[in-house]
């Protein structure tokens, strides 16, 4: 089992120190906070949560951006401080607003070649072949057509195809894509996850793929870890999780979603009352707990939830379930 | 029962160095009183220009603004720019702009933000004024001591409702809600729907509601118009629009929408929007539509369906 495993996550956790004037200390902001997680060669996995829950800075900490607080994160069984630059090429980052990601003053070509340059791959001729070949790849086609275009002359949907091939010139193992749809309009958005999707089954990679909008998951992954307050608190196949949802945010957040249906004008919807917490002075015990309808007096307000897994391969961290 | 709102053959079209931009070319409809009319199309087909049109908030740069407007039967094409300030705007109609919530001024407290279009548009004392604010935000749902906060102290949604505050402290008879929840969470977008609806019952309120998002509009809609280049292609119920969309295009969006609970093939729409400089001639869906066929050179017609829908398709004509 161990070797289908591309990147092991333990224990990870990534704490921001905040002072006050520079100097004065005045506590921690618990970004990620003590999480696990496999992900297998080939395998897309999605992280859902809502703004300040953690996942961009856990996507941050996948990619090496930076340095864990405490716990480890293996890439091939390998302890990432150790790979260096290396680990770099082996990772391909698919950034959430496209335009910013891009830089105005080069165009395609630069673009694409700066990674290849960087990492010292190939010849001349070598290089401009891995280009097309890339272009052709995300359908930026005729590629004479873009190759010498700047970014603000592409589309939303184009340009998130041009950082989705930056991504993956260097035939990286694994893509970090944080919320890459959520800058476009909808048309497009299932456009680029399809590309998405085509390129993970072409090249087998291992994809995280971070987001907020659960009705697309479904599209296009296989696991779901469901993240609140800097913590995974639900983990499942995607089918599973969402007919079988069994932590009590994740089946707020899934309640309060609205498919295309007439019919919801005319209800109101259950919404967890408050907002999330803190992650400076989060809440004792189950994060959840202070918005939730089961809390369980002297238990959840107390003690942390372990994982339990109810059923096969769904782990949940909620006592409901012990 | 007379409408509330109609509007015949709205034209706005902007100048620019490339030529003349057809934002809102030709647009009618009726409102009735008391419902709530989702505008839903792609980025760049008009959605907002029709809002900015309604209310005329127009840059400088217009090129033609003709067509009628009726507001409870009176014509408000015939006011001035200065009588449609005092009598319409903020009084009548109240405007949530699309990302209003990070517009809002970081170095003066809300409270007193809410309370300006009063001060301006009422001519009320400042007590009175923050009386009624406080009055705006239990109604909204945003904690009456947060009056005294700055923006930056409040999150994204207690924002997003301070906004929606701002719009219903004139007790105006129509909001345009332009994207009002598109860059919140899932649990806060949930939470801000559940007020409007509430706040429509409580208060007789008409919603224009402008989004891309069609599944969290359904939230709200009971009349639907589908937008495209500038131009109504699809109007009527909203039961029908999302049940069973006519119009291509609305057929096109509507499985372009990934949904949670139903396994569906996801589809979308090749190509992109044309430009409203120079839109194509004839239909102008007709270069991205599967059905086109011989007719789709010649501008379709609005054919009224059978279920009282407009489509503007020769489809159904």
């Amino acid at each position: 089992m161990e070797d289908r495993v591309l990147l092991a996550v333990k224990d990870l956790h990534k704490w921001f120190e905040l002072r006050k004037w520079g100097f004065i200390h005045v506590g921690f902001v618990r970004a990620v906070d003590g999480v696990d997680f496999d992900i297998h060669y080939g395998e897309a996995v999605t992280f859902v949560g809502e703004s300040g829950c953690g996942k961009s800075t856990l996507a941050r900490t996948m990619l090496g951006l930076y340095q864990p607080t405490k716990g480890e994160i293996l890439f091939q069984g390998k302890r990432l401080q150790k790979l260096g630059r290396w680990y770099r090429s082996q990772v391909g980052y698919v950034q959430q607003d496209p335009y910013g990601a891009l830089p105005p003053f080069m165009n395609v070509r630069r673009i694409l070649l700066e990674p290849l340059v960087i990492n010292h791959w190939g010849t001349r001729a070598e290089r401009e072949r891995r280009i097309r070949e890339v272009l052709e790849e995300v359908k930026l086609t005729p590629v004479d057509d873009f190759i010498a275009k700047f970014p603000h002359m592409l589309s939303g949907g184009q340009q998130q195809r041009l950082v989705i091939a930056r991504a993956i010139v260097m035939n990286p193992k694994l893509l970090v894509a944080d919320e890459p749809v959520s800058m476009l309009d909808a048309s497009v958005r299932v456009e680029i996850l399809k590309l998405l999707d085509s390129v993970q089954k072409a090249h087998n990679l291992g994809v995280a793929y971070i987001t907020h909008d659960l009705s697309t998951v479904r599209y296009f992954s296989e696991r779901i870890f469901v993240m609140y307050a800097a913590k995974i608190v639900e983990k499942a196949p995607v089918k599973e999780l969402i007919r079988n949802p069994l932590h009590p945010y994740t089946q707020a957040l899934l309640d309060a979603i609205a498919d295309p249906d007439p019919e919801n004008a005319h209800k109101m919807r259950e919404v967890p009352p408050g907002e999330p917490p803190s992650l400076l002075h989060p809440p004792s015990g189950c994060r959840f707990h202070p918005r939730c309808k089961h809390a369980i007096e002297g238990l959840c307000d107390r003690e942390v939830p372990p994982e339990f897994e109810p059923t096969p391969g769904h782990f949940v961290s909620c006592w409901l379930h012990k | 029962m007379e409408p509330l709102l109609k509007v015949e053959g709205l034209k706005l079209y902007f100048r620019t160095t490339k030529g003349i931009v057809q934002a809102v070319d030709g647009v009618g409809f009726e409102l009735m009183p008391r419902t709530a009319m989702v505008v839903v199309g792609e980025s760049g087909c008009g959605k907002t220009s029709l809002a900015r049109a309604i209310l005329r908030l127009l840059p400088k740069n217009v090129h033609t603004y003709s067509g009628k407007i009726y507001l409870d039967g009176q014509d408000v094409m015939q006011l001035n720019d200065e009588q449609f300030r005092r009598q319409i705007r903020w009084q009548k109609i109240s405007y949530v702009a699309q990302a209003a919530m990070n517009a809002l001024n970081p170095v003066i407290k809300v409270g007193f933000q809410v309370a300006e279009p009063l001060l301006i548009h009422k001519r009320m004392k400042r007590e009175e004024a923050m009386r009624r604010v406080v009055e705006a935000f239990q109604i909204v749902g945003v904690p009456t001591d947060f009056v005294d906060r700055y923006p930056f102290e409040l999150s994204g949604g207690m924002r997003q409702r301070v906004v929606i505050a701002m719009a219903l402290v004139t007790n105006p008879q129509l909001v345009i809600l332009d994207e009002p929840t598109s860059a919140l969470d899932v649990l806060t977008q949930a939470n801000i729907m559940n007020s409007l609806k509430g706040i429509k019952q409580e208060f007789d309120l008409t919603y224009i509601l402008i989004t891309h998002d069609i599944s969290t509009s359904s939230e709200l809609a009971l009349e639907a118009m589908v937008m495209y280049a500038g131009q109504i292609v699809e109007l009527g119920k909203a039961g029908h629009f999302y049940l069973e969309p006519l119009h291509p295009y609305s057929q096109k969006l509507m499985s372009s929408v990934p949904t949670l609970r139903e396994d569906k093939e996801l589809d979308f729409i090749p190509g992109q929007p044309p430009s409203l400089i120079n839109p194509p001639k004839g239909c102008r869906f007709a270069p991205r539509c599967p059905k086109r066929f011989s007719a789709c050179d010649q501008e379709p017609p609005m054919v009224e369906y059978k279920d009282g829908r407009k489509i503007k398709c020769h489809l159904y004509a």
